[in-house]
């Protein structure tokens, strides 16, 4: 249809040439990505200001070796300086002064620490950690232990599940996640671009420009184009942010090292790792096929439904709130149904939820990730099925609803008007 | 000359009301046709049946001898009472979108643009957006775009509402222009005068129902009532004849009806007998706002606001 392209030509061509489109599809992810690094650069970044400090052992745990241990730089003067060290050790550029006891390795209460200002809890739990490791080094040489042996002896436990008779690991926790959020993204894409539609179709109506534009296209090939053409906005801006992400994981190891060797070094990296480890095992191909199918066919419903209930809007804004809400209500239990089926995938709500074509948009992307056995071949597919023929029937029902309210004025409408004008004939 | 347009038994139901019930009229090619009524007579629905907006529940509408279709979208212009734009789109652009939804190539459009911008004094508008317009600008723009795609038939419905008067003289001039090259125009007004001045033909719709077809100068003749104004050189001296009765008199001037039977000569023959001069003489036709009046006049005028079901 010839005239549905000019309509999509053009809701496309504003949206995508505003400068708020600008700002929302390529600063905004930067801002937050930014937001997110920092916060992770802040939290897993040490104190890297090093502190000299002076050390009198009289234990020998330093073997008699100036050291540098994480932050510390020890700095070690003969014990019988000990007195006059107390006093001098600020004047010498020292931080502090450490005073190790003889019976320090059997006693290591004993261990003294002055200095001129506070240390902060980090610093002192990193002195606590590196006096605990040399004396422990000390002890287990005393018992004619190897320390590279316990190391060794140590052992790393992780579970490996297997699903069925595949030899597949289990993929409960990022699949879990992965869930999460794409039923989270295709939240707020029902909500977010619906509303766009709504309130484009209220804008046509309120300008009263509907009427001049319906002399020349069917109402119908008007609201589809409106309805495609802002799901194309919807699509490049998702085509966009994917680009970004990819970019950026891509620059930030190089842009950012030190982010990089912390996570490895902080203990998070062993969880990072297990983590990648299960997400290997996804279906990825399912999951980026089925998101787009539950972006398109959810978007296409509720477009539809957000169209109809903006045609019955006069210029009132409150009373646009009012007619929205039961839409909104739905979506939002389709949120809550979601966070249930990540947690249970094939609990009877996380089926129904994600069968049921008004909520299956948001519960379905809850549950793919799980992978095919777990969610069974025939939900998937009743599920896909029954949204296409709700999608045809919304889309048909709510062009007539459409139709007679773009050119209604000054009368509320009522939701029992809007089924009478869905079920007339033409 | 053959009919551009054909209504025939026109009929729209909406649920509480009859808003077009069985209306048929004919507008001849080329013509200018004034569609009058009260407000919620029907006017817009009729006119929106005839854009193809609305579908008739009965009756039929041929567009040049075929059956009205979408195909003969393209061949009329029309220019809604509630005048559309979009707010916040460049003025050369929304130009462009309404006629490529016409069905005008990009490049027929830009041409007639082009054309109408620099016709019009709007050569600096392209880049501006409609909320920059006054009220009276808009109306011009939507004019433009009315008309941009040469459409056979123009259908204008108060197409001077908020024009000044220089303006609304252009739009005018414009309206004449189109009328000579040969399009044929549907003016929907209350504007008495203006229709007086403009069209050709028109109707009368009450109430759902056509209640007046006719020329302006028929109507006016089918309405007159036989009343003559009739001036004499000095003062006017009463006179009582069978021929007529008096109505009003005003100084040297009096407004007198024909008694039926008599010819205007009686009543000249009897003033010239009574030895008076007559300065003037000449028959009162009734102007369309009377005949307007008399007919709506005494029925429910204003029907509940129009629901359109």
């Amino acid at each position: 249809m010839n005239k549905i392209g000019i309509v999509f030509a053009r809701e496309y061509g504003t949206r995508v040439r505003k400068r708020s489109f600008l700002i929302v599809t390529i600063l905004l992810p930067l801002i937050i990505i930014g937001f997110y690094v920092a916060i992770i650069a802040v939290s897993i970044s040490k104190n890297t200001t090093e502190q000299r400090v002076a050390v009198i052992d009289k234990a020998g745990i330093f073997d008699g070796k100036d050291q540098k241990i994480k932050e510390f730089s020890f700095h070690l003067f003969p014990a019988d300086s000990a007195d006059e060290l107390a006093s001098t050790y600020n004047k010498e550029g020292y931080d502090g002064y450490l005073l190790i006891p003889d019976s320090s390795i059997a006693y290591p209460s004993g261990i003294h620490f002055q200095r001129t200002s506070e240390a902060g809890s980090d610093a002192e739990n990193d002195l606590n950690d590196d006096l605990a490791g040399l004396i422990g080094h000390k002890r287990m040489e005393a018992a004619h232990m190897d320390p590279e042996k316990i190391k060794q002896l140590t052992p790393e436990v992780s579970i490996v599940a297997t699903i069925g008779n595949e030899s597949r690991q289990s993929v409960s926790t990022v699949a879990r996640a992965t869930g999460y959020i794409a039923g989270f993204l295709i939240y707020f894409i029902l909500l977010i671009y619906g509303t766009t539609v709504m309130r484009g179709v209220t804008e046509e109506k309120t300008t009263r420009i509907a009427e001049v534009i319906v002399s020349s296209v069917r109402p119908f090939e008007l609201m589809m184009g409106k309805i495609l053409g802002i799901g194309a906005v919807g699509l490049t801006q998702f085509v966009i942010w994917g680009f970004l992400i990819y970019l950026l994981q891509l620059i930030v190891p190089y842009a950012f090292p030190q982010i990089g060797r912390d996570l490895h070094g902080s203990g998070f990296g062993g969880m990072m790792g297990m983590l990648l480890q299960q997400a290997k095992s996804l279906n990825f191909p399912l999951i980026l096929g089925c998101f787009v199918f539950y972006f398109l066919g959810g978007y296409f419903l509720y477009a539809s439904l957000f169209a109809a209930v903006g045609s019955a809007v006069s210029d009132d804004a409150q009373e646009a709130q009012q007619m929205v809400l039961p839409i909104t209500l739905i979506v939002v239990f389709s949120l809550v149904l979601m966070t249930k089926a990540t947690a249970a995938p094939n609990s009877g709500l996380a089926v129904f939820g994600s069968i049921f074509p008004l909520t299956s948009p948001i519960v379905m992307m809850g549950r793919i990730p799980y992978g095919i056995p777990t969610i069974p071949l025939w939900q998937l597919l009743a599920s896909m099925v029954l949204l296409i023929g709700t999608f045809m029937f919304t889309t048909w029902a709510c062009g007539k609803i459409y139709r007679t309210g773009i050119l209604m004025y000054g009368k509320k409408i009522t939701f029992r008007e809007m089924l009478k004008w869905a079920a007339k004939k033409d | 000359m053959s009919a551009l347009l054909d209504v025939q038994h026109l009929k729209k139901y909406f649920d509480n009301q009859r808003a077009v019930d069985d209306i048929s009229f004919a507008i001849p090619n080329g013509s200018i046709f004034g569609l009058l009524g009260p407000n919620g007579a029907g006017k817009t629905t009729l006119l929106r049946m005839i854009t193809g907006i609305f579908y008739p529940d009965s009756g039929q509408i041929f567009f040049d001898g075929r059956k009205f279709g979408s195909d003969e979208l393209i061949n009329i212009g029309y220019m809604p009472e509630e005048r559309g734009l979009y707010k916040k789109m460049k003025i050369g652009e929304q130009a462009l979108y309404l006629a490529r939804l016409k069905g005008l190539s990009h490049a027929e459009a830009m041409e007639k643009i082009h054309y109408w911008f620099h016709r019009l004094d709007m050569d600096t508008w392209y880049n501006k957006k409609t909320q920059d317009l006054s009220k009276g600008m808009g109306q011009k723009l939507q004019f433009v775009t009315t008309i941009l795609h040469n459409p056979r038939l123009i259908i204008l419905d108060e197409p001077f509402s908020g024009l000044d008067p220089v303006n609304a003289n252009l739009i005018k001039d414009e309206i004449y222009e189109l009328s000579r090259k040969g399009a044929t125009i549907i003016f929907s007004t209350h504007r008495m005068e203006q229709v007086e001045e403009i069209c050709d033909h028109i109707i009368l719709v009450n109430q759902g129902k056509k209640i007046l077809d006719g020329t302006v100068s028929q109507v006016k003749q089918d309405f007159k009532e036989h009343l003559y104004r009739l001036e004499v050189a000095g003062e006017l001296h009463e006179l009582r004849h069978p021929s007529f009765e008096s109505v009003h008199v005003q100084g040297a001037s009096l407004i007198l009806r024909i008694a039926p039977g008599f010819s205007s000569n009686d009543v000249l023959n009897a003033f010239i007998g009574s030895g008076q001069s007559i300065v003037s003489f000449q028959e009162l036709l009734p102007s369309l706002n009377d005949i307007f009046i008399k007919l709506v006049e005494g029925t429910p005028l204003a029907r509940r606001f129009q629901t359109a079901v």
